[in-house]
């Protein structure tokens, strides 16, 4: 079937079958690896993407679905050379070991702090709930959305997450 | 994880739906693809078409019509779980898809999806039985009204038939009810091991009417109606709760599985329905 | 950020920026013209006969090039491993097989869809067999895995489990003298530690490229080991370990599930070398429960005798552990690894007998911890409900029993030397931080009002940077991965001509910051600026031998090693600088990217003229030869041994028995630290795991050897509103193993804290008359122990 799907600002017209999934589209079709598979059953959601402004699983969104949706991937993140504030509070913040999960962690949270500038710890936490990270305990990603927001929102971001890495 | 080819059709109108629905063996409806995609993709059903609705307008709409509300296929869970319509006329239906895995799957799965596949493990049908929700079904047959009772046979298991959509479903107002889980890590996320519905109208200080539904507690969500026995023109006392809750599993086959032994589950049963009430009652 | 004096300071990740773009290469993101896609065909019997494969139908369907089984690899002989212990997995089954999930046949198409579909048309028929999985049962040897052979493997004594290295008489006669004093108390539990499964977020991957014009292979594969896997497709193929070349690129998460050869890791190269393509297999999560190693699995007894006043004489433990079918790498050294930390942090005898049985399931081997959890458990259970039952605080019990500082080094209970710990210095600093005496007035205060708080401790001690070298020719040969049997480090640090540096390192990464932490070592000793150092790692063909990242060895070993050759490069660097200045050698300093002499820093040289010089002989002082690097093998005298304090406040719902975690507090003892902020991520994770194994995970199987929970929707790992914030805290104790201090911090969490929890829920509900639970503590065991309890 034919699809057109723009992703991360460029749009793309290619012939695929209705069974390829999403995330192999954006994976092997265009080449865009920083999204990953971890599971196979929509649990571990790093294969995160955001599609017309809402955060989902690619691995469980057929392709032809996209067809004629915006979607964005890690790579698209950030503007330009300049970090998206979330990219910059993982760094800052110890968030991400391995770094498996980390680019569907990052699609959830900034989409969270998009609907939400200013989130609770527990909101944080709901907002990345179907994102699973194996190395971190969550702590330290905890700590990376609260920067982030602060950053956003114009504050001093090492005073939100003053509790790193004690 | 790659799923077996099939052929995907994707029509803009109901009538193109139930024609290819009609028109072809071994079929699916595609919604939200929570369930379904995750189960082509392990090869445990494998359609030689997919039909998919979400491109059919006019299905993602709650509304409010008069007496009840409507909420259309495409609605997904994270509308249905923050949708003030739902939240106020609705309630156990609004947390039951709050509750709903995470907010990536609100993201996409659909309350009517949820239904139609009736999961064991589904928070969806419980609320739409407390709720008494009638099941709209279309097919090139024409439509029909399903009441929730009626509608959830068994595991994975509805009443629909091959060829028709659940297009929608109603909701009458009026009541109050709530929803109450225990999920598989505890708390109130992840599948229920145990949840209970509850729908209840109160007035001049006693319980008019009620229903009681539990769901993670058999192969098929049920009406406690021993429980809303107990509960109706009681005064809603903790006696009147404890009683009501004391039927939660009378003349039910109660499951065993990982997460609960049957004694434990029939016991939560019990619990669930004595906090939903507390609630809707306090 | 300065140039000098990083060592233990808090230094972003240099290995971020690419990660957070979405820049890492993990195998499946690296691409080869032309490659193929393969897919096993699994068992779904976990004992049968197989009698025929019709293979002809899936060599017909679209895209395929080839299926394989049995037949085409036997020649290749079984999987390599180093134990010589148990039976070695056939590359694919071989006429049998012994679990679920066992590959059969493998198919390799265009791609993985493709071979999907083929794989769907592999017809096996099956002759089903007895199965065992019960670990009792196993251990009655009446149903058999192996033919005729016995179920169980060997039997691990804490006396004389080093044959002619180290005696010790039977401390039993001494233990059981004890018991019938009539002023003792013994108490016992028969308790599970359960099966887990590592879940790694990435599952295993690999890629080959077999150059038949070369004879050469190369596989990129995601593995915490790549140099015994280059080793073992060596051995495997009969080349020499200079025509392979594997990659470990970026690693997501590894926990030991990826320190093992693996039966597909020869087969790709196989099927490469046959096809002439490169071909690609990548785990799917479901199969991750038959294709990778598992963790834990022990029903074992914990005993202890001791007087009212706390003074334990005797600590007893037999438990029989589950190896699964076949013998992988490290099988049966798992437990042997738990019998390392025998005595724990105390000082009184020790009995230990693990049996290593087989079962048909899959293979247990090394997952976090790595028999250390299991032990530290046990003890730590066994102390706390020691302490229950003679009625004392479970903190003082465990004082009264330490090593103390000035025992030290001190001989364990199995004849190891502990070189350092002060254990009463760091449990005291986590109980004035918390504020012990006023957790356990709230405690009590809820409870008078109903509710079930309980709190939790547990201490530890474990054992890891390991070596030394000695250990690993215990019973064990890595002749099969193509390596001397070694525990070396390996470290290479190589000015360039430009001066910069490059760093080369016998471990990798799997998120442990790698690049960072030993960019730390060389900028700390050459004061070259860290963004100028690059760390390379996980690639076989850059040093003759690299032990691999488990055993939370890589600071303690690798570590040491790139510090020597740090200081060499330093040493040869301050000849050429002070031929250059014309100053002694021994005024030399280094700093900002420079060095000068002492005492006057204008009379400075960039590191880019001493590193020009270097690569001119002919500008160097005579004697001095070209070049400015440094290849160190580091062989450590004796493993680390860190230690640690934790505690838990639960909440647990006395109608559901629902546990919830309100606080945890950790106070570890890991020696020096190089990156603050890269150890408390490290203990995070770590504990996450401890407390995962408590509260969450468990690996099922049914009588007839399904595993029940092979998808995440019933594996059910902690989700990020599983989990509080961490509260740590640490003391240091440096090591003198090595000359850094350090000890090793990977899996020092997951050591300490499963126990934690567990004794913190048997606290809150004790009062009703429960004395144990088995993990995980799912609401089903929590209200089950109660009901029990009330009847």
């Amino acid at each position: 079937m034919e699809v057109s799907i723009t992703v991360n600002g460029a749009k793309h017209s290619s012939e695929v079958e209705p069974r390829l999934l999403l995330v192999h589209y954006l994976r092997e079709v265009l080449g865009l690896t920083g999204t990953h598979v971890g599971c196979d059953t929509g649990y571990c959601g790093a294969c995160t993407v955001i599609v017309d402004g809402i955060p989902i699983k690619s691995c469980s969104m057929l392709t032809v679905q996209a067809d004629g949706c915006e979607v964005r991937t890690v790579e698209g993140v950030a503007n330009g050379p300049e970090l998206h504030p979330v990219q910059e509070g993982f760094w800052e913040c110890h968030g991400l070991q391995c770094g498996f999960c980390t680019p569907g962690m990052i699609m959830s949270s900034v989409a969270l702090l998009e609907r939400n500038a200013n989130p609770s710890e527990t909101e944080i936490r709901q907002g990345i709930e179907g994102n699973l990270c194996r190395c971190t305990g969550y702590h330290n990603i905890v700590k990376s959305v609260q920067y982030a927001g602060a950053k956003m929102r114009g504050e001093d971001p090492k005073g939100a997450s003053s509790e790193v890495a004690s | 994880m790659y799923p077996p080819n099939f052929d995907y059709v994707a029509p803009t109108s109901l009538d193109e739906a139930l024609a290819a629905l009609a028109g072809a063996e071994n079929t699916k409806v595609l919604s939200g693809g929570m369930s379904l995609i995750p189960l082509m993709k392990m090869r445990f059903v494998r359609p030689t078409t997919v039909v998919d609705i979400s491109r059919i307008p006019g299905l993602d709409d709650v509304t409010d019509d008069g007496d009840h509300i409507t909420i259309g296929a495409m609605v997904r869970h994270a509308t249905t779980a923050s949708h003030p319509l739902v939240q106020e006329h609705a309630s156990a239906l609004a947390e039951a898809a709050n509750g709903t895995a995470d907010l990536l799957v609100r993201n996409r799965g659909t309350t009517c999806g949820s239904l139609a596949l009736n999961a064991v493990a589904a928070d969806q049908p419980g609320a739409a039985l407390a709720l008494n929700a009638t099941m709209h079904a279309a097919s090139v047959r024409g439509t029909r009204e399903i009441a929730a009772a009626d509608f959830f046979l068994d595991a994975m298991t509805s009443a629909l038939a091959p060829d028709e959509i659940l297009t929608k479903i109603t909701i009458p107002k009026g009541g109050v009810s709530t929803y109450r889980k225990l999920g598989r890590r505890g708390g109130s996320s992840d599948y229920p091991i145990a949840a209970a519905a509850v729908w209840v109208d109160v007035s001049d200080g006693s319980v008019s009417d009620a229903r009681i539904a539990l769901n993670g507690v058999s192969s098929t969500p049920y009406l406690a109606v021993g429980s809303a026995e107990a509960l109706v023109g009681s005064d809603g006392s903790a006696d009147a709760i404890a009683s009501a809750a004391s039927h939660a599993t009378d003349g039910v086959n109660v499951l065993e599985d990982l997460y609960a032994t049957v004694a434990f589950r029939t016991h939560l049963a019990g619990v669930y329905v004595r906090r939903a009430l507390e609630d809707v009652l306090a | 950020m300065t140039s000098t004096s990083v060592m233990g300071g808090i230094v972003r990740r240099k290995e971020d920026p690419s990660l957070i773009q979405g820049k890492g290469a993990y195998v499946d993101d690296v691409k080869r013209t032309g490659e193929l896609a393969a897919v096993f065909v699994r068992s779904p019997f976990a004992a049968a006969t197989i009698t025929s494969i019709d293979i002809e139908a899936a060599k017909a369907a679209p895209g395929v090039h080839a299926v394989y089984t049995a037949d085409d690899v036997r020649h290749l002989g079984p999987n390599p491993a180093q134990v010589a212990v148990g039976t070695l997995r056939p590359l694919l089954a071989d006429g049998a097989v012994k679990h679920v999930g066992e590959a059969v046949a493998m198919v390799v198409a265009e791609n993985r869809y493709l071979a999907q579909d083929a794989a769907d048309l592999v017809f096996v028929d099956y002759e089903p067999g007895e199965v065992v999985v019960d670990l009792k049962d196993a251990f009655a040897d009446k149903v058999k895995v192996h033919g005729d052979a016995s179920n169980i493997l060997l039997t691990w004594h804490g006396h004389g489990w080093w044959e002619g290295v180290i005696d010790l008489p039977d401390p039993s006669p001494g233990i059981q003298e004890a018991k019938e004093r009539d002023d003792t108390v013994t108490v016992s539990l028969e308790m599970v530690n359960q099966r887990l499964l590592p879940t790694a977020i990435e599952p295993r991957a690999v890629l080959a490229d077999w150059n038949s014009g070369y004879g050469s292979v190369e596989l990129w594969s995601s593995s915490q080991i790549p140099h015994a896997v280059a080793g073992a497709v060596g051995v495997t193929f009969g080349i020499p370990s200079n025509k392979v070349r594997v990659v470990a690129p970026e690693v997501g998460g590894g926990f030991g599930v990826k320190l093992n050869v693996y039966p597909d890791e020869i087969l790709v190269c196989f099927a490469s070398k046959e096809l002439g393509r490169p071909v690609r297999w990548t785990e799917t999560r479901r199969e991750a429960g038959f294709a990778s190693t598992q963790g834990r699995g022990w029903v074992g007894t914990a005993t202890i005798t001791g007087t009212a006043d706390g003074k334990i004489l005797g600590y007893e433990l037999e438990a029989i552990c589950d190896m699964g079918a076949y013998s992988h790498n490290f099988t049966v050294a798992v437990p042997l690894l738990g019998l390392f930390i025998a005595g724990g942090q105390y000082n009184f005898p020790t009995s230990y007998a693990l049996h290593c049985v087989v079962t048909n399931t899959q293979t247990t081997d090394a997952y976090r911890g790595a028999g250390r959890p299991e032990a530290a458990y046990y003890l730590e259970r066994i102390v706390d409900h020691f302490a229950r039952e003679i009625g004392m605080d479970p903190a003082d019990v465990r004082k009264a029993n330490y090593w103390k500082p000035e025992d030290f080094p001190v001989q364990t209970a199995i004849g190891l030397t502990m070189d350092s710990g002060d254990y009463e210095k760091n449990l005291d600093a986590l109980l004035d931080r918390v504020g012990y005496e006023d957790l356990k007035a709230k405690r009590d205060a809820a409870r008078a009002e109903g509710r079930l708080l309980g709190l939790g401790l547990s201490t530890y001690v474990e054992v890891c940077g390991f070596g030394p070298s000695a250990l690993a020719g215990l019973g064990f040969s890595w002749g099969a991965y193509g390596l001397p049997t070694a525990f070396n480090g390996s470290g290479v640090v190589r000015v360039q001509p430009d001066g910069t540096c490059t760093v080369t390192i016998g471990t990798g990464p799997s998120g442990q910051g790698h690049e960072t932490t030993w960019a730390q070592i060389v900028s700390d000793g050459l004061g070259i600026a860290m963004d100028n150092i690059e760390v390379h790692h996980g690639d076989s063909v850059d040093l003759p031998m690299g032990i691999g990242t488990f055993g939370s060895r890589s600071i303690a070993v690798d570590g040491t090693a790139t510090f020597e050759a740090t200081a060499r490069v330093r040493k040869k660097a301050a000849i050429i600088a002070g031929h250059l200045l014309e100053a002694a050698p021994e005024d030399i300093q280094f700093a900002d990217g420079r060095a000068h002499v002492a005492g006057s820093p204008d009379r400075a040289v960039e590191w880019g003229q001493i590193a020009e010089s270097a690569y001119q002989p002919h500008t160097l002082p005579e004697g001095v030869e070209g070049g400015l690097e440094s290849s160190v093998v580091f062989s450590p005298p004796n493993a680390t041994w860190p230690f640690g304090s934790h505690m838990a406040l639960v909440e647990v719902d006395p109608e559901t028995g629902d546990v919830d975690l309100l606080e945890y507090w950790a106070t570890d003892d890991c020696g020096n630290v190089i990156n603050p902020m890269i150890v408390d991520g490290q203990l995070h994770g770590g504990i996450a795991q401890g407390i995962a194994q408590a509260l969450y995970e468990e690996a099922i199987y049914d009588d007839m050897g399904n595993l029940l929970t092979s998808s995440m929707a019933n594996y059910t790992l902690p989700v990020s509103t599983s989990l509080p914030l961490f509260s740590l805290d640490r003391t240091v104790t440096p090591t003198d193993v090595n000359p850094l201090g350090v000890k090793g911090v990977g899996e020092a969490g997951t050591i300490g804290s499963a126990q934690t929890i567990v004794n913190a829920v048997v606290d809150a509900v004790a009062h009703l008359g429960v004395r144990h639970i088995d993990m995980p503590l799912r609401p089903k065991r929590v209200w089950q122990a109660i009901q029990d309890a009330k009847e």
